[in-house]
């Protein structure tokens, strides 16, 4: 029996050894992910699983800016390829495909990986193999700990950020309205209500529920909304949820002031997942800190449109797509402004240089002591079948400070679509 | 003592093997032991004994939330996976107790149901087990300085496990116990004839199991240095099944085969989705699902032309090769 095993293992490892030399061949190049003509980075996104909805349109879009900017040149003569791994949204495939893509494919950053819970989990991982974490797709807290995690970078507004704004709207439109919250069971949620509960006091919300990804069903946080006559509603929720809550709450006849956390407040995205159902979005509140994807007007959203058309097979075009766009632009931005002479090293400089603009409406502070990303968002409300902002931008920080509002206007994009080098 | 011998011309193996595969292919060797751990105790419950479960996966996550509590706690590794192995006995003891008055489909089913419950558990009680986002914990780096790689450190601990738990019940499974697993598989009544306490064996083929299995998920908490009830979704467990049926049900040797392919064909399908550019709309739906398919067909396809699984297959090339 045990000669068997060991005969078994000895012609296993045979296997796994002639697998493997292939894999070895990648190293040589003294700065991983970089050679003279490409930069490669890796993103771990759920492209399938309950988180999948709108989020696996973010990668795509990233990866067209990248076709965009290789079509031109690239960034001092390297093209830029991203390794997208689907991970489920499960925080063990997170680990999976992350070592992958830092021990095998050697990428030069992880850019954009998505969600808290998965993210979470790769932290420790990613900075002590050194590899720039750039831009988080999750307004965690957790990402901005530059003594703990040097190369960690959000690029969301923080939950707690835009809760308080959400909560700072309800205080002051919304007053003497019951207020409840639904949030999702980890640091996403936990973050978004202390916002919430940082502006209107812990009494001020009246209901609070959580729920689980693994669990796809709200019908017993609708019921306990609905029974404590909750008129407005704060949302903490992935798009795939915040549709299956505002559908679960229509059959049971409750229909309450929605109030959606970005992640989980893009029109597009509900309303395919919704559906016959999508007029039950009507009047849909939110907050936001990049372009309308509805806003043809503007002239990010004109550039963005052309590259999706040109460079994206023409793919839906929506927040998601915004989003995935924005991010490779802010990161080409950062590898203009760490030069020729690219190492990890200096990328990190170039992200704590700060002083970036671009799409985004609120200010996004990058310094060597603030690893945050977007500090501002701006409401939307859905009227009709159009999402658009009104009012003025806000911006505060996570802790006890004020919301303020933000005058600046967002910057122009440069005339060739690409960020000129620093 | 041929038995011993044996093994330790393993671990020399792998050990010489650590060296020579770079870290990524360390860290999938590690995740094939951690696995082996878990399809090895499958092996002998399901291939030695004759019972069916279909709730593994939630074993291998009992051992792997108590690794990860206890090394919150005390920060002792081998303290935490003895724990680990000490609580899953525990559970798994309750378990086999119902078990041993169970058969076939009954058997499934309560195993199924602990499959479906245990991820529960963790949303339920999420301030200690912190619900969907799971438990992250520390993990000592390894005692041999600073240059040296993290992956290989962690690929010796769950190779260490994995040729205990392989070296252990092989010894059972050569003894009289396992005689007596297999005699009450065979034919119950004529191994109660024979004075064999059939509740009595089924309950001890579980808890070994049990115990094997909550070592696997300690070990695969390790690798990750943390647990989330995502990482053991009823989807493992019945990899778990599948894997041993298609590496040869009943040998510890199926069960190598059986971890190899939990690690390998995730990572196969990714490439051949890599390999045929397909639309990007087709890719993104197969990705994720492929696996799944990938694994059903084979296992359709080894019971059809290897019904003896793939180390029935490998004993029949090799024979025909002397």
């Amino acid at each position: 029996m045990m000669r068997n095993t060991v005969l078994t293992l000895a012609a296993a490892l045979l296997v796994v050894a002639g697998c493997s030399s292939e894999a070895g061949s990648g190293g040589g190049a003294a700065v991983p992910g970089v050679t003279d003509t490409e930069i490669v980075v890796g993103t771990h996104m759920p492209l399938t699983g309950p988180a999948s909805a709108g989020y696996s349109q973010i990668a795509p879009a990233t990866k067209a800016y990248f076709d965009f900017v290789n079509a031109a040149g690239g960034i001092n003569g390297r093209k830029i390829t991203l390794k997208v791994k689907d991970d489920g949204y499960n925080p063990a495939n997170t680990q999976q495909v992350v070592r992958e893509l830092v021990l095998q494919d050697k990428v030069f950053a992880i850019l954009n990986g998505l969600g808290t819970p998965t993210h979470t989990g790769v932290l420790d991982f990613l900075n002590s193999q050194r590899v720039p974490d750039l831009f988080v797709a999750s307004g965690s807290r957790s990402w901005d700990q530059p003594g703990k995690y040097p190369g960690t970078f959000g690029f969301n507004p923080d939950y707690t950020v835009e809760g308080k704004i959400l909560g700072a709207y309800v205080q002051q439109n919304l007053a003497g309205k019951k207020t409840c919250f639904l949030g999702q069971d980890d640091d996403f949620g936990r973050d978004s209500l202390a916002g919430v509960t940082a502006v209107l006091g812990d009494a001020g919300v009246a209901v609070k529920q959580t729920y689980t990804t693994s669990v796809t069903n709200v019908g017993p946080q609708v019921d306990a909304f609905k029974s404590n006559a909750c008129e407005v509603v704060i949302l903490a929720t992935v798009p795939g949820f915040t549709a299956l809550t505002v559908g679960t709450a229509a059959r049971q006849a409750f229909t309450p002031q929605w109030i959606v956390s970005n992640v989980g407040g893009d029109y597009d995205t509900l309303a395919k997942s919704l559906g016959d159902a999508a007029p039950l979005l009507e009047g849909l509140l939110g907050a936001n800190y990049l372009p309308a994807a509805s806003a043809a007007s503007d002239p990010w959203i004109q550039l963005f449109q052309k590259i999706n058309t040109q460079y994206n097979a023409g793919a839906p075009f929506d927040g998601n797509t915004v989003y995935g766009m924005s991010v490779g632009y802010l990161f080409v931005q950062v590898l203009q402004a760490a030069g020729r002479d690219l190492t990890r090293e200096s990328l990190i400089d170039a992200v704590e240089k700060g002083g970036y603009t671009g799409p985004g409406l609120g200010p996004l502070r990058f310094s060597a002591d603030d690893h945050s990303g977007y500090g501002g968002l701006r409401m939307t409300k859905v009227t009709g079948t159009v999402q658009a902002y009104f009012g003025p931008t806000y911006e505060t920080d996570s802790e006890g400070g004020p919301v303020n509002e933000y005058p600046a206007a967002p910057a122009a994009p440069p005339a060739n679509g690409i960020p000129p080098a620093a | 003592m041929k038995r011993y011998l044996w093994t330790l011309l393993g671990a020399a193996l792998l050990l010489a093997l650590t060296y020579v595969i770079p870290p990524f292919q360390n860290y999938q060797l590690a995740t094939v032991a951690a696995y082996l751990c878990a399809t090895a105790g499958l092996t002998v419950l399901t291939g030695q004994n004759g019972q069916l479960s279909l709730g593994h996966g939630a074993l291998m996550a009992t051992g792997a939330y108590t690794v990860a509590l206890m090394q919150n706690a005390i920060g002792n590794l081998p303290l935490s996976l003895l724990a680990g192995v000490v609580v899953t006995t525990a559970a798994g003891a309750v378990i086999g107790l119902a078990a041993a008055r169970l058969r076939g489909p009954y058997l499934a089913g309560v195993t199924l149901a602990v499959a479906v419950v245990v991820p529960g558990i963790t949303t339920m009680f999420d301030d200690v087990l912190g619900g969907d986002q799971g438990l992250t914990f520390y993990l000592a780096p390894p005692p041999f300085g600073y240059d040296f790689p993290f992956e290989r450190w962690q690929a010796w601990i769950a190779l260490a496990a994995a040729l205990l738990t392989v070296l252990l019940l092989g010894n059972l499974a050569a003894g009289r116990y396992g005689r007596e697993f297999r005699a009450v598989r065979d034919d119950e009544i004529a191994a109660r004839l024979c004075g064999i306490h059939l509740a009595r064996t089924q309950i001890l083929a579980f808890v070994v199991s049990a115990a094997a299995a909550g070592l696997g998920g300690g070990v695969l908490a390790v690798l990750a240095q943390s647990v989330s009830p995502g990482a053991f979704s009823l989807t493992l467990s019945l990899f778990l099944v599948m894997a041993i049926v298609v590496g040869g049900l009943g040998s510890l040797a199926g069960a190598v085969w059986g971890a190899i392919l939990l690690v390998a064909l995730p990572d196969l399908t990714t490439r051949v989705t890599e390999v045929f550019a397909l639309p990007t709309g087709l890719a993104q739906r197969l990705e994720g699902n492929l696996p799944l398919a990938i694994f059903g067909i084979t296992l359709i396809v080894v019971m059809i032309l290897a019904p003896g699984g793939l180390q029935g297959l490998f004993l029949r090339i090799v024979k025909r090769g002397r």
